[in-house]
């Protein structure tokens, strides 16, 4: 047969999705492979790295024992500084959770196929960026013994109902509900993958744990059928809290009465902000696992500039919300408000607010280039700067404008412990853990929909068999 | 066919006679293999349902519907459980609290107080109504001295050489000491009001003719008495009637606050400020203070001058030569300064208009020389707003110059015994005196103290003193109106007060405080009223006052203006150069006495907002030119004197000059005050006992972190200008004329725009409403409503670190603000309850609803209920609300270093002054001021009990409003038209902060107005 040869520039440009025109079963084993190997032989900078971010979860757990041991003392926190790093780290998780949300259902909705090869592990890392995110609301409690009270479940001791008009009750809800449906929609996206491994299981361990998770598909038209209704329900359910969770996390602080918290751009403003850092957190963790795992070619360039893109569009979002906010000030007239954001910038606290500024609204600008877009090293080392920008954002937000407010009587400083910091970085530690447990021994990448993108390919490239690629 | 006759059994039946296999095992035909083919899934794919599998599942469900029915197992213990008081009792009711009247001492100034019991211990102290000097109100330091009595390092024992022995040995050691004609004896006390004390002392000097009685106070009356022997050949008491005077000027006279350690002044003084109504804007009077350091007389005053201490002679000088009050004096004035020029004329004009009504006073820290001249100048303007009368209580041999002969004395062995009645003069005792040495020198040194303190640890004996709480006594202000002081407890620590010492060393047959008063009294004449000495003596203790006293006469005197200038004529003139260092009491530990209390510790200085610890105050002006920074240690020397202390700024004090409070540094202290603060009493000489020129200042390199409440180490730009208060309008002022002119002014500082509620709102308007209204006009900053709100509600004290780290729990809190020029500012305070915001923004964000809003007004908390989430505190626009970071309230007898921070322990005995009607809170749960809430339910309790009547208008009087010395807080009914809180509101003056939030605050504030000088401004 003859070979059609594509158009070498539109190739360029629209790439195929899979490179090197793999056939299912290479595909099948390219990633399954790295779940199969025998636990025994894997290789030893994997459990070099795993020891380290073990040893940093558990001194996350030490940090926490200290401080329910302790109390709330033991962190910087204090009046006027109600919230500091606490709250502060809580909605950088949550915030980073977003991303996988999104590529998963609002992709998948959007009909967007280059979503597929990344979709399982930005859903993985949402699913451990909202547990390291739900250890702050429990502990940063003063009493976390009592935290249940925070759920409408009947209990002898007070046996009162909550406060529906707080916040936080809206974030309870919300954020359980993120968990609940974020879990759901994964794990339902896993089970094909799982009877893959359960089929191809060596060991009778392997086929009982990948068989009851597996929940005894089959492949049968009935349960794709099936399968492909729920995912579809669940990513339609996703959708809406991609938009409601982070706006309602931004009510924490839009419905209060302090400046520099009190204003509604806030929910547009925090759920950019947080697509705008789960991005850039997926593009950290993927750009390690592509170069480690050799899944260049199924993590291409071009997925790479496609969530630059997005990191672009979301930068300039919470640029323009920045500019907004200091525009409003002005503009009110309010002394208070004014106020707020001269000490922003140039108060006790202009470096927090500065690095803020640099590293979300000035570096993404880089993106603009397209050969920015596609450098590898410029791609880890933004990814990397916007998340730092974006913790700087929240404390920005939450503490700074706790400093000063109303009342200049009551104005204070804020100093992190070492308790804070360590706390903090366990939780890195907890997450680095659990998605490197989660690569290990689940597949990565969603072999049943990739599959469906190569079919899908191998019409539209039929008989190419070399394809450009960087 | 199949042969199964071997493990690998290959089939040959086939029609094409070719075996095809698809793999091994398919060939070995094993079990697995069969099963695996069988089946039409791989394993563990489901099957298709069959009904045995629907069935287990339905039995799973129900298996686990019925483990929904488990609990958890364990509960932690709830740590929050308030007493209840039983009710309904006829007479007594366990933990209904007792009143009992008694009478605090300090520094010559004399209170009346009443002392709320509970369950026979003392927890908490009132001022006495009916006692003048009170009149219902009590100073800090009388509010913090019932913590003073369960001060766990107090002292316990009788020590002899620093070894525990007992009463009895020291009995019989005194008997056996033979004082002959009293050659050898000497006794020192402080100062003495107490007149069954003084009559020992008479009986004392009586036995033992060559004996001395010295008494020295580092803090005294002795310059008033000095001044007026100056003016008039006679020791007399001044007597300043501020409530009759519309013209008052203070001469470095702290009078509102540490130069007068009782509420007696503040209420005279706040009778002619108080504007209740458009009538009092005309009769308010006016105050000029001219002083070093800023006190909150100064920050009241509505004209202040800042000079050196020691400048102020001159200033005196030439206000009596504007007066033409000393004839052929005239204004020397100091070289043009044109703000004291223009500010002495104004005043010389103020004061002859003012004429009988005009009232000059100079303060206990000037010397004679000032007292007199502040004499004669009230007496040329015919003053009729002061009147002297005779101390009732000899006070000729009192004072550093007394201690100084009597030191000389010890060193030159002319002392075998030496009774030491309370004070610490190994402490206080000026520097160059060195009393330690000389008491070394003392065979028989005996210390009655309530310390081991340094006196305790130079002399031979020591004895515990009893606490004045839990003894008997009396006290006489200087008028000489006395009152018996009477015990709520036994001694704790089996203590014996100063008379019963006096008693047993003269060998005195009733030997016990109570015989010794009750004798002393019932045998003087006025104690007769009514009837017998019996009823007399218990009205007395019933009253707090003795009824009918005859008090001293006011003396018609006059000074000689002639001698006088004679006499200050002759005097030798005091050196210049250098800085000029000033001492003045701390408003925290006072002489160091309370250098242990950790409510007055904690408590901010009303300037400084600094707690725990002292400092060099130093005006900002100075501190540049001297290259110094807040925080910076420096060195103060002069002659042989020297000590380091930080330095901190203060805009508004007198350049070239360094304030320094006394009482800090102490070594021999309990756990809570040792090594606090810088120990001033190092450069303090007798020559210079007040202040003294001629310092050097050198920066030792070193910082110090001041542990202040409001931020004042930093001072940047953005920081200072809102700190001067320039555009928020929060603690808002004006002019008495502007005023007049304009009630609106002060509800235009602030643009209020429509405000609505998207929900209908609540109306409170049924039954009682509690409202609160502070007057700004009439509070002077003395922090008694702090300490009192403290005492009350069972505040936790937090140390040093944690006030450091922004952990302070006081539920009230004294804002102050500067406005105007850095280093001659105006000054504000203002005292920032909880508002209880009608729409509170705290209630909207509890999560669990622990705060919510009371049918009567009232913002609630529920502590039980808090699991402290913080949102609350955040959303508090004024942050009022405190959080238990800590357990500030665990168990233990030295701080726990946590390596975040210390957090300091709580002695066992610290619970027994504890008020049982609150909670004491548990760490991780908010808490904040409650309007009083456990006052008003025993109110509302008692009305109901008497049979459902009305509550009236003052009967609930909230902790702060009861103690404060000039009034200045209302709360009340505000429901009631009549009630005195709703017309305070309805003043025009009456705004209330931050109302363009829709918060609708319950508490509101009455604007300052400032009386100025039309010719010197506002």
């Amino acid at each position: 047969m003859s070979a059609v040869i594509q158009d070498p520039a539109l190739i360029e440009v629209n790439p195929p999705l899979v490179a090197g025109d793999p056939s299912y079963h290479d595909l099948t084993e390219k990633v399954s492979q790295i779940v199969e190997g025998d636990v025994l032989k894997t290789p030893t900078k994997y459990w070099i790295t795993l020891s380290i971010t073990s040893i940093i979860t558990v001194l996350l757990g030490a940090m926490l024992t200290f401080l329910v041991w302790n109390g709330i003392g033991v962190w910087g926190n204090n009046r006027p500084i109600g919230w500091a790093w606490d709250i502060t780290n809580f909605v950088f998780w949550i915030g980073i959770g977003h991303a996988g949300t999104l590529i998963s259902a609002i992709l998948f909705l959007f009909r967007q196929k280059w979503r597929t090869s990344i979709n399982r592990s930005a859903e993985a890392m949402t699913l451990f960026a909202v547990m390291c995110a739900g250890i702050f609301p429990l502990f940063h409690t003063g009493r976390p013994w009592r935290a249940y009270w925070l759920f409408p479940i009947p209990n002898t001791d007070l046996n009162l109902w909550q406060n529906f008009r707080s916040p936080l009750i809206w974030d309870v809800f919300a954020v359980s509900t993120y968990f609940t449906v974020s879990a759901l929609f994964w794990f339902t996206g896993l089970v094909p993958d799982l009877a893959t491994l359960r089929d191809r299981a060596t060991s009778r361990i392997k086929q009982v744990l990948f068989g009851f998770f597996s929940l005894g598909w089959r492949g049968s038209a009935r349960h794709w059928n099936n399968y492909e209704k729920a995912y579809l329900i669940l990513a339609a359910i996703s959708t809406p809290l991609v938009l409601s969770v982070h706006s309602i996390v931004s009510f924490d602080f839009a419905t209060s009465v302090i400046p520099g918290w009190h204003t509604t751009i806030f929910p547009p403003y925090f759920v950019a902000g947080a697509i705008f850092s789960g991005f850039a957190c997926v593009m950290t963790l993927l750009l390690i696992a592509r170069w480690t795992l050799n899944l260049q070619e199924l993590i291409t360039i071009k997925h790479l500039e496609n969530m630059n893109k997005i990191i672009l569009v979301t930068g300039s979002i919470v640029g323009y919300a920045y500019a907004c906010e200091f525009f409003i000030a002005w503009y009110s007239g309010d002394i208070y408000e004014r106020f707020t954001f001269l000490n922003r910038a140039f108060g006790p606290y202009w470096w927090a607010a500065w690095s803020m500024y640099t590293c979300n609204v000035f570096i993404p600008q880089l993106y603009w280039f397209r050969s920015m877009r596609r450098n590898l090293w410029v791609m880890f080392i933004i990814s990397i700067t916007t998340n730092i920008g974006m913790w700087f954002e929240r404390f920005v937000i939450i503490a700074t404008s706790l400093t000063r407010d109303f009342l200049p009587s009551a104005w204070g400083f804020f100093h992190p412990t070492w308790v804070d910091m360590c706390t903090f970085f366990g939780t890195i530690g907890l997450f680095l853990t659990l998605f490197l447990i989660f690569a290990r021994f689940l597949p990565m990448i969603a072999i049943s929909e990739v599959k469906g993108v190569l079919a899908v390919q191998k019409q539209q490239f039929k008989g190419q068999r070399e394809i450009v690629t960087k | 066919m199949s042969s199964r006759t071997s493990l690998i059994s290959i089939q040959s039946a086939n029609p094409t006679g070719k075996k095809y296999w698809r793999s091994l095992n398919d060939l070995a035909d094993t079990a697995g293999f069969r099963e695996f083919v069988h089946r039409e899934f791989p394993a563990h794919a489901s099957e298709m349902l069959d009904g045995k599998s629907r069935r287990t599942v339905l039995k799973l469900m129900a298996a686990s519907f019925g483990l929904a029915g488990l609990t958890a197992c364990r509960r932690p213990v709830e740590h929050i459980v308030p007493v209840i008081n039983a009710s309904d009792a006829e007479n007594y009711a366990p933990g209904e609290p007792f009143f009992y009247s008694t009478v605090h001492s300090m520094g010559g100034h004399v209170t009346g107080l009443l002392v709320e019991t509970h369950d026979g211990r003392p927890t908490k102290v009132e001022g006495n109504p009916d006692h003048p000097h009170s009149l219902g109100a009590a100073t800090a330091f009388e509010q913090a001295s019932v913590l003073e009595m369960y001060d766990p390092d107090r002292s316990r024992r009788v020590l002899q050489g620093g070894k525990e022995t007992r009463w009895a040995d020291f009995d019989g050691a005194v008997s056996k000491l033979g004082f002959g004609d009293g050659a050898g004896l000497r006794f020192l006390s402080e100062t003495v009001t107490s007149p069954s004390l003084n009559d020992l002392r008479t009986q004392a000097l009586k036995k033992f003719p060559k004996a001395k009685w010295v008494e020295y106070d580092p803090i005294s009356r002795d310059a008033e008495l000095a001044g007026t022997a100056l003016a008039f050949g006679q020791q007399l008491y001044v007597h300043p009637h501020f409530d009759q005077a519309s013209v008052i000027v203070a001469l470095d006279f702290d009078f509102l606050g540490l130069d007068s350690p009782s509420p007696f002044m503040t209420k005279l003084f706040s009778k002619g400020r108080r504007v209740e109504s458009e009538e009092d804007l005309d009769k308010m009077n006016r105050l000029y203070a001219i002083e070093s350091q800023f006190s909150i007389t100064g920050a009241t005053a509505d004209h202040r001058l800042r000079m050196k201490g020691s400048d102020v002679r001159q200033f005196a000088m030439d206000l009596a030569a504007a007066l033409g009050a000393m004839p052929g004096l005239n204004v020397v004035g100091n070289g043009g300064a044109d703000k004291r020029a223009k500010f002495l004329a104004a005043l010389a004009k103020d004061l002859k208009s003012a004429g009988a009504k005009a009232l000059v006073t100079a303060g206990p820290r000037q010397p004679a020389a000032v007292q007199a001249i502040v004499a004669l100048i009230n007496q040329s303007l015919g003053s009729a707003c002061v009147t002297y009368t005779k101390p009732v209580i000899d006070k000729s041999n009192s004072g550093v110059d007394a201690l100084k002969a009597l030191t000389g004395e010890m060193s030159s062995g002319q002392v075998s015994t030496l009774f030491i009645l309370g004070g610490n003069p190994a402490y206080t005792a000026p520097a160059d005196l060195q009393f330690v040495v000389a008491l070394s020198k003392v065979q028989n040194s005996i210390h009655l103290g309530l310390e081991e303190d340094e006196t305790a640890a130079a002399a031979k004996w020591h004895l515990p003193e009893a606490h004045y709480l839990e003894s008997w006594g009396d006290q006489a202000t200087s008028e000489g109106l006395g009152a018996i002081q009477q015990p709520m407890i036994e001694p704790l620590y089996s203590g014996r007060t100063a008379s019963e010492i006096v008693a047993v060393a003269i060998g005195n047959k009733e030997t016990k405080a109570h015989d010794i008063v009750k004798n002393y009294w019932t045998a003087q004449d006025t104690f007769n009223k009514p009837g017998n000495k019996q009823d007399a003596w218990k009205k007395a203790l019933h009253d707090g006052v003795i009824a009918g006293m005859k008090t001293a006469e006011t003396l018609k005197v006059t000074v000689d203006a002639k001698k006088l200038a004679t006499a200050l004529a002759a005097e030798p003139k005091a050196p210049t150069g250098g800085i000029e260092v000033g001492f003045y009491p701390s408003s925290s530990a006072w002489d160091g006495r309370f250098a242990n209390n950790g409510w007055l510790q904690e408590l901010p200085d009303s300037m400084t907002k600094l707690t725990w610890g002292n400092a060099a105050m130093i005006s900002p002006a100075t501190a540049k030119a001297q290259n110094l920074l807040d925080g910076d240690i420096v060195t103060l020397s002069r002659g042989a004197v020297k000590m380091e202390a930080a330095v901190m700024l203060q805009p508004g004090h007198a350049d070239d000059a360094i304030s320094i409070a006394l009482g800090y540094g102490r070594q021999k202290c309990g756990s809570v005050g040792r090594g606090v603060g810088f120990n001033a009493n190092l450069i303090r000489t007798s020559d210079a006992f007040w202040f003294a020129p001629g310092f050097a200042i050198a920066s030792t390199g070193k910082k110090h972190l001041h542990a202040t409440t409001q931020e004042h180490g930093v001072i940047d730009s953005l920081h200072a200008s809102a700190e001067r208060q320039n555009d928020r309008p929060l603690a808002r002022e004006g002019t008495a004329a502007e005023y007049k002119k304009n009630p609106k002014m002060i509800e235009e500082m602030a643009e209020v725009p429509e405000l609505h509620s998207i929900y209908p709102e609540l109306k409170y308007d049924k039954g009682y409403q509690w409202g609160m209204a502070i007057d700004l006009s009439s509070c002077t900053g003395c922090n008694a409503c702090v300490i009192a709100c403290v005492a009350e509600n069972n505040t936790p004290v937090v140390g040093k670190d944690q006030v450091i780290r922004g952990r302070e729990m006081h539920w009230i809190r004294i804002d102050r603000y500067y406005t105007g020029d850095e280093n001659d500012p105006q000054t504000i305070e203002q005292p920032i309850p909880c508002m209880q915001c009608e729409n509170a923004p705290c209630e909207n964000v509890c999560p669990v609803q622990a705060t919510s809003h009371s049918p009567e007004g009232l913002n609630d908390m529920a502590y039980n209920r808090c699991v402290g989430t913080r949102y609350c505190a955040n959303n508090c626009p004024f942050k009022v609300r405190h959080f238990n970071f800590l357990n500030f309230h665990k168990r233990g007898d030295e701080p726990v270093n946590l390596t975040v921070g210390t957090r300091l322990a709580e002695p066992e005995i610290t619970g027994l002054v504890y008020n049982p009607d609150v909670t004491v809170r548990m760490r991780g749960v908010m808490e904040k001021c409650t309007y009083c809430v456990q006052r008003i339910e025993e109110v509302r309790i008692h009305a109901k009990v008497d049979g459902r009547r009305q509550i009236k208008d003052g009967e609930i009087k909230t902790a702060c409003q009861q103690t404060c010395p000039a009034d200045a807080i209302t709360f009340g009914n505000i429901n009631d038209p009549n009630s005195r809180v709703t017309k305070l509101k309805k003043q025009e003056r009456n705004y209330a902060m931050l109302a363009e939030l829709d918060i609708k605050p319950r508490t509101t504030f009455l604007a300052k107005l400032r009386n100025p000088h039309p010719e010197l401004g506002a």
